[in-house]
Parts: C-alpha cells; sequence; structure tokens
C-alpha cells in the first residue's frame, strides 16, 4: 500500500474515507506531477496492461482489465451496452389479433424478445431500402386458441380446457427470405422458447409477421446485446494496525464474508485480511469509533473488474471483442475523414 | 454549393477556428458521438506534452455531437495532435483486443484441459 496521503497513493488509489471519496479523477497528465513522465508511452502501457478471465460460460463472462484508464474501460462499457448491434423485431404486420392484448403492445413485446441470429451476418436497412436477404430476418406466429375436446367436465384448469391458450416465444417460425434458407445454415429462432408473450381463449387468435432488422441500443434498449455490463475497481483494504480479540471478531463483520479471517496466533485472535476482492465497501466499519482508524479502504485505479452478461445473442466474450472493435472503427472514421479534409 | 453538398452527405467531423487564432487553437465538431469516444478521446490527447488543453462538451442532449476542444502550447498544429490522439486510442485497441483474444483463448484451452 502506498503510504497514505502520499503522491503515489493520489495517483493510483481512489480512497474511500469516512466523509466521501478522495482522488476520484485522473490525474497522472504530463505537467501535473514533477519527477514522473506521464506522457504517453506505447511500450509502457503494452507491458503493464493485462487481462486475466475470471470466469466464463455461454452467457456470463467476469474478467480483470488492468493498466488501463477509466476514459477508455468506459468506452467499452457504454459500446456493449448501446453500440454493439444486434438483431430485433422492428416492423409487426398485424394481420388479425383478437387476443386482449393489444396491438401496440404486443408488437412492442415481440420486440424485446431476444433473436438468436449473429447480427454480422447482415447489413443495416436504412429507410428507403426494401426488404431483402441480407436486411431483414422474417418471422411469422400464426396461432389460435381452441377448447380440449379431451378435457375433463369438472376441469377448471386452463392448461387442460384449452389448446394453445399461451402464446411463446417457440410459436414464432422462421420464413425465410429469398436466398437465406439455402445461403444460411443458421437456424433463426428466439434465444429462449419460453418467453410468455400473450395468453389466449378460445376463438382468440394472433397472426403476424415480423421484420427484424440489424440496430444498436442508443437507438433502442431492445437491440442492446447485454442483460448487463459494469465495471468495478478492485478493492484494497488494508490493516493499519494489529486487531485483536473481540475487536477482530467486530472488525469480521464489518465486511463482506471472506474478506476478513480470524487466525489463532499465540492463543490470540488476530484478524488478517484473507480476500479484499469479496468486499463490497457497506461502510460499515465508519460506524466503530474504535476501528474506523485501524483500516484503510481504497481502491485500485487502473484494475477493472468486468462483468458482462450476454442475452443469450452472441456468446460474452464475442460481445466484448466486438465492442473493441467498434471504438477502433469510429478512430478509424475520424482518421479518414481527418486525411479528407485535409487534402481538399 | 457548400449547403448542397452537405445535404447529400452527412457530415461527420467539421474544424471550427476561432478569427485570429493560430493553428494550435481548434474546435472540432464530431456529429454522432458521445462521452463514449469524447472521454477516451481526451484522456489520450491530454497525454501529450504539447497539449495544453483539451476538453470536450456535449452541446444539447437532444443534439447528438459534441464540441471538442484542443490548444497546444504552439508547437504543433492542433488538428495534429488530435490525429496523434485518434491513432494512438486506435492502438490500444488494437493491443486491448488482441491481449483480450489471447487471455480467452487461453481460458478456453485450461478449462478443456480440466474438463478431460
Amino acid at each position: 500500500m502506498a503510504a497514505p496521503g502520499s503522491v503515489e497513493e493520489m495517483r493510483n488509489r481512489v480512497v474511500l474515507g469516512e466523509f466521501g471519496v478522495r482522488n476520484v479523477h485522473t490525474t497522472d497528465f504530463p505537467g501535473n506531477y514533477s519527477g514522473y513522465n506521464d506522457a504517453w508511452d506505447k511500450q509502457r502501457f503494452e507491458k503493464n496492461f493485462k487481462v486475466d478471465m475470471i470466469h466464463m460460460d455461454e452467457s456470463t463472462l467476469e474478467f480483470d482489465m488492468v493498466g488501463i484508464d477509466a476514459a477508455i474501460a468506459n468506452a467499452f462499457r457504454r459500446i456493449l451496452l448501446a453500440e454493439v448491434p444486434t438483431m430485433a423485431v422492428e416492423k409487426v404486420f398485424v394481420y388479425n389479433n383478437t387476443s386482449i392484448v393489444q396491438d401496440e403492445i404486443l408488437a412492442h413485446r415481440l420486440g424485446l424478445i431476444p433473436i438468436c441470429a449473429d447480427p454480422r451476418l447482415f447489413e443495416y436497412k436504412s429507410e428507403e431500402d426494401e426488404c431483402d436477404e441480407i436486411n431483414t430476418l422474417q418471422f411469422q406466429l400464426k396461432i389460435k386458441c381452441s377448447r380440449n375436446p379431451q378435457a375433463a367436465r369438472e376441469s377448471s384448469d386452463p392448461n387442460e380446457l384449452y389448446i394453445n391458450h399461451k402464446v411463446y416465444s417457440k410459436h414464432m417460425e422462421w420464413v425465410p427470405l429469398g436466398s437465406q434458407a439455402d445461403n444460411m445454415n443458421a437456424n433463426f429462432r428466439p434465444v429462449h422458447d419460453d418467453i410468455l408473450i400473450a395468453q389466449l381463449r378460445p376463438g382468440q387468435e394472433i397472426d403476424v409477421l415480423m421484420h427484424c432488422v440489424k440496430g444498436i441500443g442508443k437507438d433502442h434498449a431492445k437491440f442492446s446485446p447485454v442483460a448487463t455490463a459494469s465495471y468495478r475497481l478492485l478493492p484494497e483494504i488494508t490493516l493499519l494496525q494489529p486487531v485483536e480479540g473481540e475487536a477482530a471478531e467486530r472488525l469480521k463483520k464489518c465486511f463482506s464474508s471472506g474478506v476478513i479471517e480470524i487466525e489463532e496466533i499465540k492463543g490470540k485472535k488476530v484478524a488478517r485480511v484473507a480476500n479484499a476482492r469479496l468486499d463490497t465497501f457497506s461502510r460499515e466499519i465508519f460506524r466503530h469509533d474504535d476501528l474506523k482508524n485501524l483500516v484503510h479502504l481504497a481502491r485500485v485505479r487502473d484494475h477493472y473488474i468486468f462483468s458482462v452478461e450476454s442475452t443469450g445473442i452472441l456468446p460474452p466474450d464475442v460481445l466484448v471483442s466486438e465492442a473493441i472493435k467498434v471504438l477502433m472503427g469510429k478512430c478509424q472514421r475520424f482518421l479518414e475523414e481527418l486525411k479528407s479534409i485535409q487534402k481538399k | 454549393m457548400g449547403d448542397e453538398e452537405e445535404k447529400q452527405q452527412p457530415r461527420v467531423l467539421q474544424m471550427v477556428r476561432a478569427e485570429g487564432s493560430d493553428k494550435s487553437c481548434v474546435t472540432f465538431v464530431l456529429h454522432n458521438e458521445d462521452h463514449t469516444l469524447g472521454n477516451s478521446l481526451r484522456y489520450m490527447i491530454m497525454k501529450n506534452p504539447e497539449v495544453e488543453f483539451c476538453g470536450y462538451s456535449i452541446t444539447h442532449p437532444s443534439e447528438s455531437k459534441i464540441n471538442f476542444r484542443v490548444q497546444t502550447r504552439g508547437g504543433l498544429p492542433a488538428v495534429e495532435a488530435f490525429q496523434k490522439g485518434l491513432e494512438d486510442l486506435m492502438g490500444v485497441c488494437q493491443h486491448v483486443l488482441s491481449t483480450f483474444k489471447a487471455s480467452v483463448e487461453e481460458y478456453k484451452t485450461k478449462n478443456d484441459e480440466t474438463m478431460e
């Protein structure tokens, strides 16, 4: 730990005090500190930068990104939420809807269903473009509810009385456009089969045709590829003095479980920081006047613990790669624009 | 004439320079951008010792553009500082992407081994 109040601490730690958070902003810019060379150095960045996977499965990803500034880490997070494209239902053609769900509500519900289709296979569709195989995916939902003739007379269970009374996302059927069926061996469908869209009663029916297009979360949240994408800074908890006996027990209770552990040393209970990473900084410690000055709470400024939860359309590691590429695309676009302006 | 051209092609980048100021002070107008590019680019440009000031503002919540100001100490034209910032940011992204991909691969092979 850097000494409290030192320049090192000011540069590298966000300090959590009793009455506020200190050293929040990045200050390591050239000219701010004498004796430090803060000019951008690609080699130094590449030497210090690290990515560690903590956990990855089909839908969630947790990884550490170390040695980068908040400005850039936050750009990745923002892009994940709002600028990585996906396919979602954009237009709903209602041929018949006699259910109690109004057309516009139904259309909205259909829009929010994640569609399992790789957006990289498609192009954006502009207002004047015709729908074709490269910019549109078509789905049909055609379902009618009826009485179940086999149902027992005295039954009052709708599941037994009616057929097709629950409309699920699995009832959406892909209708290939143009050469989609031959060219793409992918099977386009909703990510989850069991999303309840509407409930029907005998005689009611829904008959709609849907057009999915490529879009980004900035335009509408239904296009967002993540359920959530967030980061937190690595906690750093330091005991400034040995904490023993009853105080150690109380100290342990002030933090999330697993953060502080108690060891027996020569018959005495001594507190030890076991795993600061688990802490959520509840600030409980500041309610104990005798303990609050014995610990130093901080966060490591350049250590980001990212957590990305995909909606299931693309695996989360692909989403992060795509987000990085989106930021590169932005830089590229402005570099090219700059070039063309300078030519004029 | 210029207007017609602008109507046909949506503007991406504009450069505004106050009258009488030299090349070291330029405000760039980045269309269809927000904090995502604004803040990360500001960080990269501020890391350049030649730059005296760099900042941005979102003109209005319902306008999707940012005003991006760059002032250099005089030696370097602001446009070049801006360009260097973009190139540096591009370099960072490239490195992050390759590191991230390598890390994913490593995790996957390690996981496969433990599965077997």
